[in-house]
């Protein structure tokens, strides 16, 4: 999705720069929901205020609805045959590798000091352990960060 | 956002975790964006076009508003450190998130009784082992990984030829 994005409004339209971008990339990628919408709903704000918002976010999800709502009439149509559920048992292994690859990716980019490191455990063990809400987890996460960058702001400032 | 459909889906019972898996696929392999795709499946599944559209309102209405927000004090805090330093704890916390995703997908992909090719083997020393791994998909995944980290395949060639891999090992009688 992201480049596909990127080449409509970068380089084709010039509705923004490339240093812009990369700003909503990374805004797009922090904050909760799928990094697609979060840029296309940001992006639309920048070009053309609250309706551009809308409309952005209409353009965006419009045509994966309909896709979508086809390709299940279709799945559920044919999931019972043999050779459809183990072309899916073989896809769900590839995903499998799409989302490690993925972790290794994210991880490279975000675990930079001890305390990045300190807060992925903490929130895998808490994922894995307890029974929270992945949303109280992520709030979690955002203050021990917080509390603990500060905390050392503070020290560094003492000194 | 996976981890957060997941655990709404399965505590609710409106899946099991082997049809979210099977929806995650579809998603992944669908264009547009994952959430989307796999929100709207499972309204669609649940509660038909109504549902579908209900489900893909739900998934799109939080990004809105929150994007909205952040825009808003964004281009006014732009460079204030301490929205640089939510953005960086953050993604540690979607690393774990994304973690979990993986292991819940492996555990649903991998964690099925490998029939096919313990029919194919007969063997009885792995008998025990193949009743709970079907190693027909950890070869799979692997393969794919390595396909992932050493060439600069895109994702949707590797999750294609997965799919025409196992329609092949079915009819070889491996999968």
């Amino acid at each position: 999705m992201i480049p596909l994005i990127e080449r409509e409004i970068v380089n084709r339209k010039g509705w923004i720069s490339q240093d812009e971008m990369i700003d909503i990339l990374t805004i797009s990628q922090s904050f909760p929901g799928a990094v697609a919408i979060n840029s296309a709903i940001f992006i639309g704000r920048k070009i053309g205020g609250y309706s551009g918002a809308l409309f952005s976010l209409l353009g965006v999800t419009i045509p994966s609805f309909f896709i979508i709502i086809m390709v299940a009439k279709l799945f559920l149509y044919f999931r019972t045959i043999g050779a459809v559920q183990a072309a899916f048992s073989a896809i769900s292994s590839a995903v499998v590798a799409l989302l490690i690859f993925t972790a290794v990716r994210i991880g490279k980019t975000c675990i930079r000091d001890r305390i990045s490191a300190l807060i992925a455990i903490l929130a895998l063990s808490l994922l894995l352990i307890t029974d929270l809400h992945p949303i109280y987890v992520i709030i979690i996460g955002i203050l021990t960060g917080l509390t603990i960058y500060l905390l050392r702001d503070i020290k560094t400032k003492q000194k | 956002m996976i981890p957060l459909i997941e655990r709404e889906i399965i505590s609710n019972g409106w899946l099991t975790g082997r049809e979210f898996v099977d929806i995650i696929s579809i998603s992944e392999m669908t264009p547009g964006p994952i959430a989307i795709n796999t929100a709207t499946f499972i309204g669609y599944k649940i509660g038909g076009i109504p549902g579908g559209l209900a489900a893909t309102t739900g998934v799109v209405m939080p990004s809105l508003i929150i994007i909205l927000i952040v825009y808003h004090y964004f281009t006014k805090f732009r460079n204030h450190t301490i929205v640089q330093q939510i953005i960086c704890t953050i993604k540690p916390v979607v690393l774990a998130l994304i973690i979990q995703a993986t292991l819940f997908v492996a555990g649903n992909t991998f964690l099925r009784e490998g029939r096919a090719i313990k029919d194919l083997l007969d063997v009885s020393p792995a008998g025990y082992f193949l009743e709970i791994f079907n190693p027909v998909t950890i070869i799979i995944s692997a393969l794919s990984l390595a396909a992932l980290l050493l060439s600069r395949i895109h994702p949707i060639i590797v999750i294609l030829g997965a799919g025409a891999a196992g329609v092949i090992l079915h009819y070889a009688g491996l999968l």
